[in-house]
């Protein structure tokens, strides 16, 4: 279980880490905390002649608030994520989902950049940061350009980035006032991965009623997905367990769920209905608590 | 392509040239001969290999040496302090914490890991921070109780120095 043969580079700046990539092209991988492709690569199933390791751009790692954004460096981990009272705080939301992820060696090593650009069907964070409207930032020599979360995942661990560009930061909007969320998974018991994971956003109008919910859901399909059906549902609407249960029955509509030895694809779709249910009626719970 | 990495192990500086594909479980037990880190999985799974970096536990098998220059490594063999083993070591040697000793090394640097940042840890606190290292020996039962009997050995520890 030794990796092919590659040169390394570990660029101290990003300036520096676009060159390596604009010179060594589709021969070079980037390297953020390697738990997902050093595995592919010790299995052979990847096998890049130059990997460019972020690890050394300090600037890529680090958690702050822009008046009501909080922006996340890419090279920001698992634990940091996880631990991180700024987030806990204003959007625990992502915070939640971090803390879901494998294990503690994995939650030290592997970063959000990573973990999205990786565009696994099972991970977690794709379905916070696209309940969270989330932009990705995507950098290359020849300029900058911002992506919805919604446009950045496109298929089977395939997403927008374009060769030569490195994912730098994502940014949302902090939660407001009236604003609950939840991020809740089933996880498979032999990976850890999600067969199924939600994240839900609701915020409520100063009536009390739906003003708008997020509803992100992992696991089920080739690529994570928002539950529009869903939302649309609850819209407007005195939330109660009945009104949730009954959206929560569309939480795979339109999609078509994917099935393997963990779960069959019904068993997907049916537990996509549960956890959606279970998702919005904690984060409703905690939306009026915040009142 | 060699680079020189420069590491601390255990307290002890190092200078190698390695290849970049080395592994860090490798360089440790292949280049220092520090066979206290195991091998199990070789997969990312199992944590046998679990070595404290810069004080956190990772997984060796799924850092490159690379990776590592620069930092502040702790394996198996640097927890004792002059022929005393460390307060984790005695809790699985008093609480029967192994069986055949695959696991233990990685079990007990995660323990570590865990008290240095949580010294009052919950039994959940426990099986949370180990949950990313497997034993086919013991249930876990008999590593929780260690690592519960090294975290009340450590609060008297601090008790007496204060
Ligand atoms: C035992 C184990 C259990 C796991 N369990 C879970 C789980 O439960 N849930 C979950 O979501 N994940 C899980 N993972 C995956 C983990 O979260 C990885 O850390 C993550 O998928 C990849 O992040 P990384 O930083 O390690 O990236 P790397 O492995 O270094 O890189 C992954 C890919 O992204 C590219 N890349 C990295 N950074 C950038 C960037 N800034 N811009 C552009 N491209 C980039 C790389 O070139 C590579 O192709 C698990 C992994 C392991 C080993
Ligand atoms: S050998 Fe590293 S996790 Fe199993
Ligand atoms: S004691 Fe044998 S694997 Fe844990």
């Amino acid at each position: 279980m030794i990796p092919r043969g590659f040169d390394y580079f570990s660029p101290q700046t990003l300036e520096e880490a676009l060159a390596l990539v604009a010179e060594h092209g589709a021969e070079a991988k980037l390297l953020a905390g390697g738990h997902s492709l050093l595995p592919m690569m010790k299995l052979r199933l990847a096998a890049p002649g130059v990997l460019i390791d972020l690890g050394r751009i300090s600037d890529l790692r680090a958690i702050r608030e822009e008046g009501e954004q909080i922006v996340i460096g890419a090279m920001t981990t698992h634990a940091e994520i996880e631990k991180s009272g700024l987030l806990r705080r204003r959007a625990p939301l992502l915070a939640e989902a971090a803390a879901e992820i494998g294990d503690v060696q994995v939650r030290n090593r592997g970063t959000l950049g990573g973990a999205l650009a990786h565009a696994d069907p099972a991970a977690d964070y794709p379905a916070a940061v696209l309940a969270l409207d989330a932009e990705l930032t995507l950098v290359s020599q020849r300029g900058t350009r911002t992506v919805a979360a919604q446009d950045f995942f496109v298929d089977l661990l395939t997403t927008a980035l374009e060769p030569g560009e490195i994912l730098t930061e994502i940014r949302f909007a902090a939660d407001g006032p009236r604003t609950g969320s939840a991020y809740l998974k089933l996880h498979q018991p032999a990976s850890g991965f999600a067969i199924v994971g939600v994240a839900t956003r609701v915020q409520l109008d100063s009536k009390g009623k739906c003003e708008a919910t997020a509803v992100g859901v992992t696991g089920v399909a080739p690529k994570a997905y928002r539950a529009t059906q869903v939302e649309r549902a609850l819209k407007g609407k005195a939330l109660n367990e009945r009104i949730i249960a009954q959206a929560a029955g569309k939480a795979a509509a339109g999609v078509e769920p994917l099935s393997d030895l963990h779960a069959s694809a019904r068993y997907r779709k049916a537990m996509a209905e549960v956890f959606t249910r279970r998702a919005l009626a904690l984060a409703l719970e905690r939306a009026r608590r915040r009142q | 392509m060699a680079i020189r990495i420069a590491v601390k192990v255990n307290g002890r500086a190092q200078v190698h040239d390695v290849e970049p594909r080395l592994l860090l479980v490798h360089y440790l037990r292949d280049v220092l001969s520090l066979t206290g880190t195991h091998v199990g999985c070789e997969t990312s799974l199992c944590g046998a290999c679990t070595v404290l970096l810069d004080g956190q536990a990772v997984k060796s098998c799924t850092l490159l040496a690379v990776q590592a220059d620069g930092a502040d490594i702790t394996t198996i063999e640097g927890l004792a302090r002059d022929g005393q083993l460390h307060p984790v070591q005695e809790g699985f040697w008093e609480e029967h914490g192994l069986q055949c000793g695959y696991c233990t090394p990685g079990m007990i640097l995660a323990g570590v890991a865990l008290l240095n940042e949580n010294p009052n840890p919950s039994e959940a606190d426990i099986r949370r921070a180990i949950a990313g290292n497997l034993c086919r020996c013991t249930g876990y039962q008999h590593i929780v109780n260690a690592i519960q009997s090294a975290a009340r050995k450590l609060k008297q520890k601090s008790r007496k120095k204060s």
